[in-house]
């Protein structure tokens, strides 16, 4: 008995370390990084060419055009429509097409962040190397929370990938503001987090596990055989204060308090980083814990045959315990629906006022959370009636994530670069700036408009997908809920033109005054060769946007089906 | 389909891109060659499109026996949503390209009074042309969808930046205005996609509608192979094509299932988009960006907007509204028609009141495109017994006719307000008068177009306004007197500023001192309209030609809808309604 336990364990680790690349060549590129200070020769190195070429490895590592097929012994690679969903590591993560995805995502994400640090000036020695190792460490844990699988491991990423960002908005020593709003992320991030490990313990102490499938299995047993109303009671504040947690992340109302304070005293740079690589990979968990935990179908492959009897049982008759999660899944659906809705509403609604530039991108990140969540309702109500359909809709939710990745990191450059040349965020210091910089006016303008969803530029495939998504949904299910949330996503398009237009107008039409904050430099040609290349992309990427559609359609494929 | 026709119909968008791509490239400090550069590029829209209106090029002239799309260029753009990059002209949209291009040729002739950033302002303005063309010539939902939004940035920016005093404000309010009709629009998009169904059209329609796929070598399915590969499909057949949503609301059921409040998806769909196009008209009550956006906007800039943009609004209605979603206008008619003239009457009214000149001519419009609302409501079947689809097709002409009359004397009118503005600065109607003294060449051109857009016979303004009046005789006499009615606010408004204007004693105001005769270059931009005025209201078959045969086929396939689908629907409805009445009767 032991020594199957150990040779299965061998066996399933082995199996599992080229799904696992990605992670460890991050945490390689970290100790690197961390010991380079040691030695007299390399002393002197800037850690960030270390990043660069470790998130670049990351990335040939994952290979994300043809990926590591796990479950072959040997592990091959395959087209990116071929790869099964495989367990790891006993069942606490998952390797499957959608977290190549958005691992993808993350690496692309982390690259072009490198790069956009080393051209400013914020993060440059000695704090360079404590910078990247927490931006790497941080990122490690988003890896993990894109492929967990498990509640535990779901707990940790979280705050793997939280605790370094703390750090990170922090990491100027005597800047006051910076270390309030540090404060209180890492307070607002305990509290959260202390809400949804008394939620994770409360549904696995009912669900008898902590493996996402196998606890969805139980839930439809449970759900089959009736839930007891004590049950129900458990189990609705269970999820919601699992939700808690995974809200702070998004930055969902009502659990946004900390994203403008934290922007405002954090670096654009970080910002840029809280604001695309972290609302990915929370919204990627979202998608994850409540597309694993409502249906069955999603449940993956075991990597090593632990127990065979137990996988009979579980595969026995879904068609008859599925069928009962759907009063859970439509549960879930609508409270995600409706903090979608709020958030964007608020998040659009609140950025109107702000005269920060940096909080004002805050309640735009808010606002496009609220967006992206809106996939997930329409996900939940397709998957028991079209699984295909709600496998696509996850793929735009991937598509909207993409393009968001490209438009908001080109907004917190330029920003960032303003910052450098002007020493000033506000929004008035903005004004006249077309006389100034040509590149900085017509790239933010475009990442601008861009984020208002406005074709031909990228973001507007991006609210197309998430918005087919829900029109899909409704004519599917016809759940009328989905069709409000269509409708509050238009109109809240249409209003949030109002404030992103206020920066434009203040760089092309306002008049800089005596108080405009001057630019002391020019920009250098690196800068803006920089943001060009994050604008081009924007402004083309409608012509061949199919190209990424497909690639993002087909690893989703088998998420749920 | 040859390679003549692809090159030219798709440079007919891209020519202007190409040239807002190259004039970025050029030194900003030499102004006359970016503005020479820029009416060069307009030109080379402007040439295209005669070659196409005239007869002579075998693949590419336009037939004006045809009543389908022709000159059609079709490429798969984003096949995993099915959106096609499908370019095609037909009787409904080409008066309206003629009138694009001519205008915005025209209009850029009337720039060179613009001297701050020029060069910026060519660049918008190319991208403003590109858009424009793009509209009228997609034949894709989608495309068409991201056409009618890439217009809104440059407009912003060109009211915005070389506006008058309220430019921001006004800007802006057309932004949101517009935006906020087109996610309505977008919503309505994606419901007819998500309900669309091309294995429910037979080979035949999918041919008609021109339906395209391709192999895996990349050759043009027909239509017979293409139907059997989508029956063969499990699951539905979405598509963008207009033509194909087109044929499936007039010969399939697919948008008729019910949506929300007991109503369709096609009502729904149809509300939507009317409030989207109608914003654009603009009709009572969401007119109100129009005003400021032409007070504010720059003279060029107010032409191609009156000229041109607002005809996007009823081109909109005439080409997606009432062939996609047939039940749904019928069933509205009166709702339509009463915006209208609501538009009409109330635009007659507000313009009499202004005494600012520009402000004026944009109440104006607000009242004449009333004229094409109504015009393209009118659904004569609803007169009770008697079907009568010939003044039906005469309020469709009317209103295209309509559209193209008031492109001309709308622009000419505003351009002429900009003559003068440009020598005294202001527009103040009570502050005018006898201009006719000091510029009698210029106040005899701005007459002819004043009363162009009055409605005088002989001039463009009338035969459209003609027709529409007396199509709306069979649905409804209240409604034709009504309209009829207006024409005496119209004269009472535009003979009034043309009176307080021109005529009286010779003008003393501010700047007097400045007021020259017309020079040359205003001349060439004023001459081509007057004639235009004059040709088009003498011989309105110069433009009628072109679109008869669409008109007379798109009516003929609604009657037919109407006739075999509502007619007998409503029959029964009525029955029913007897028979319940029956059985409750005591």
């Amino acid at each position: 008995m032991f020594f199957t336990l150990v040779n299965h364990l061998t066996s399933d680790t082995f199996a599992s370390l080229p799904g696992f690349g990605v992670e460890l060549v991050l945490c390689l590129t970290i100790v690197v990084i961390l010991l380079a200070r040691m030695f007299k020769f390399s002393e002197r190195m800037d850690s960030t060419w270390f990043a660069i070429l470790g998130t670049i490895i990351a990335l040939c590592v994952l290979s994300p055009l043809a990926p590591w097929d796990i479950s072959q012994s040997p592990a091959r690679m395959v087209a990116i429509g071929d790869l099964p969903r495989v367990e790891m590591f006993t069942g606490m993560l998952v390797h499957d097409g959608f977290s190549v995805v958005i691992k993808t995502f993350l690496l692309v994400f982390l690259l072009l962040f490198f790069v956009l640090v080393k051209l400013t000036k914020a993060h440059r020695k000695p704090d360079s190397p404590d910078f990247t190792a927490l931006v790497l460490g941080s990122a490690l844990g988003m890896c993990l929370m894109v492929s967990a699988n498990h509640m535990l491991m779901i707990f940790l990423a979280i705050e793997m990938a939280s605790v370094p960002s703390y750090a990170m908005v922090a990491i100027h020593r005597h800047d006051r503001k910076g270390s309030e709003a540090a404060l209180k992320y890492a307070v607002y991030g305990a509290a959260t987090a202390g809400v949804m490990l008394y939620g994770i313990s409360l549904l696995c102490g009912m669900l008898n596990s902590a493996h996402i499938p196998t606890m969805a299995f139980h839930l439809a047993e449970n759900a089959a055989s009736g839930i007891s109303p004590a049950e129900s009671v458990i189990l609705v504040m269970a999820m919601l204060m699992i939700l808690v947690g995974v809200a702070f992340k998004l930055s969902a109302v009502p659990f946004h308090q900390w994203c403008p304070d934290v922007f405002e005293g954090a670096t654009a740079e970080v910002g840029a980083f809280l604001s695309v690589a972290s609302k990915a990979a929370a919204l990627a968990l979202l998608v994850r814990m409540t597309v694993g935990l409502t249906c069955l179908e999603s449940a993956p492959l075991k990597l090593v045959d632990w127990n065979a009897s137990e996988q009979i049982a579980l595969a026995d008759h879904p068609e008859l315990i599925s069928p009962a999660l759907g009063s859970i899944q439509n549960f879930v659906a609508w409270v995600i629906a409706v903090m979608a809705a709020i958030t964007c509403t608020f998040g659009n609604l609140a950025a109107f006022a702000q005269t920060n530039i940096k909080r004002l991108l805050a309640y735009s990140t808010i606002a496009h959370a609220g967006y992206m969540m809106m996939a997930v309702p329409a996900v939940l109500a397709l998957v028991s009636i079209d699984p295909l359909a709600a496998g696509q809709c996850i793929g735009y939710l991937g598509l909207y994530i993409a393009v968001y990745l490209l438009m908001n990191l080109g907004a917190f450059a330029v920003v960032a670069m303003v910052r450098d040349v002007t020493g000033s965020e506000e929004i008035r210091d903005y004004a006249g700036m077309i006389h100034h910089s040509k590149s900085f006016t017509i790239c933010l303008t475009v990442m601008l408009i861009s984020l208002v969803g406005l074709p031909p530029l990228a973001g507007f495939i991006g609210k197309f997908a998430v918005f087919a998504g829900l029109a899909r949904g409704y004519l599917a299910s016809g759940e009328t809920y989905l069709v409000s949330l269509l409708v509050v996503g238009c109109v809240n398009t249409a209003i949030s033109l109002f404030y992103y237009l206020r920066i434009v107008k203040a760089m092309t039409i306002d008049a800089a005054d005596s108080n405009t904050a001057p630019m002391r430099s020019s920009p250098s040609i690196l800068q803006t060769g920089y943001l060009w290349c994050l604008t081009v992309p924007v402004l083309v990427l409608i012509v061949g946007w199919d190209v990424l559609n497909v690639w993002i359609q087909q690893a989703v494929l088998g998420l749920v089906s | 389909m040859d390679n003549l026709t692809n090159f030219v119909v798709t440079s007919l968008i891209f020519t202007p891109v190409v040239g807002a791509i190259v004039l970025l490239f050029f030194p900003s400090e030499n102004k006359s060659l970016l503005r020479w550069c820029t009416l060069f590029v307009t030109l080379l829209v402007l040439l295209p499109t005669l070659w196409i209106a005239l007869p002579g090029n075998e693949s590419l002239s336009f037939q004006i026996n045809e009543a389908g799309v022709q000159n059609v260029v079709q490429t798969s753009w984003i096949p995993s949503f099915d959106i096609q990059f499908f370019l095609g002209i037909d009787g409904i949209s080409f008066p309206l390209l003629l009138l694009t291009s001519l205008v915005s040729c025209l209009a850029m002739g009337a720039s060179w009074t613009i001297d701050k950033y020029v060069k910026s302002y060519c660049v918008l303005y190319l991208l403003l042309l590109a858009g424009m063309m793009g509209v009228f010539l997609s034949l894709d939902f989608f495309l068409f969808y991201i056409f009618w939004e890439v217009m809104l940035l440059p407009m912003y920016f060109l009211i915005g930046v070389w506006g008058g005093p309220r430019k921001e404000y006004a800007a802006i309010k057309f932004f949101l205005y517009t935006l906020f009709g087109s996610v309505l629009m977008l919503i309505a998009l994606l419901m007819l996609y998500f309900n669309s169904d091309l294995r429910q059209l037979s080979a035949d329609q999918l041919a008609t509608a021109h339906v395209a796929a391709w192999d895996e070598a990349g050759q043009l399915l027909s239509a017979e192979n293409y139907k059997a590969t989508i029956d063969a499909s499990e699951y539905p057949v979405h598509t963008f094509n207009i033509l194909a949503l087109q044929q499936l609301g007039q010969h399939s059921d697919v948008f008729d299932q019910t949506l929300l409040f007991g109503k369709s998806i096609q009502w729904w769909a149809f509300v939507l988009l009317f409030i989207g196009f109608i914003i654009k008209v603009p009709s009572v009550p969401l007119h109100t960006w129009l005003p400021d956006a032409h007070v504010e906007a720059p003279t060029p800039i107010s032409m191609v907007l009156a000229g041109v943009l607002l005809k996007m609004g009823g081109y909109g209605i005439v080409r997606i509204c009432y062939p996609i979603c047939p039940d749904a206008g019928y069933d509205l008619v009166w709702v339509v028609c009463s915006i209208g003239v609501i538009s009409m009457v109330y635009g007659a009214f507000a313009a009499l009141a202004q005494t600012d000149f520009k402000r004026m001519v944009a109440y104006s419009s607000v009242s004449h495109m009333g004229y094409v609302v109504l015009g393209l409501g009118v659904w004569s079947a609803t007169a009770g017994s008697v079907f009568d689809p010939v003044s039906w097709s005469m309020g469709v002409k009317g209103a295209i006719f309509q559209m193209i009359g008031h492109g001309i004397s709308s622009a000419g009118m505003f351009f002429m307000v900009g003559v003068i503005y440009d020598r005294v600065h202001h527009r103040d109607l009570n502050q005018f008068g006898g201009l006719y003294g000091k510029m009698p060449v210029y106040t005899a051109m701005a007459i002819l177009l004043f009363f162009a857009g009055l409605g005088l016979p002989g001039l463009c303004g009338f035969i459209g306004e003609v027709f529409v009046v007396l199509s709306v005789w069979k649905l409804s006499a209240t409604l034709a007197a009504i309209s009829a009615a207006v024409v005496i606010l119209t004269a009472a408004y535009i003979l009034w500023a043309i009176q307080r204007v021109y005529l009286g004693a010779q003008y003393r105001g501010p700047h007097s001192e400045d007021l020259s005769e017309i020079n040359l270059r205003e001349m060439a931009i004023a001459l081509p309209l007057c004639v235009l005025a004059v040709v088009l209201g003498v011989f309105p078959a110069t433009m009628f030609r072109y679109m008869d045969a669409t008109v007379d086929q798109q009516i003929a396939d609604l009657v037919e809808w109407t006739e075999e689908v509502k007619l007998p629907k409503l029959r029964a409805e009525r029955e029913e309604a007897d028979k319940d009445v029956a059985a409750n009767a005591p």
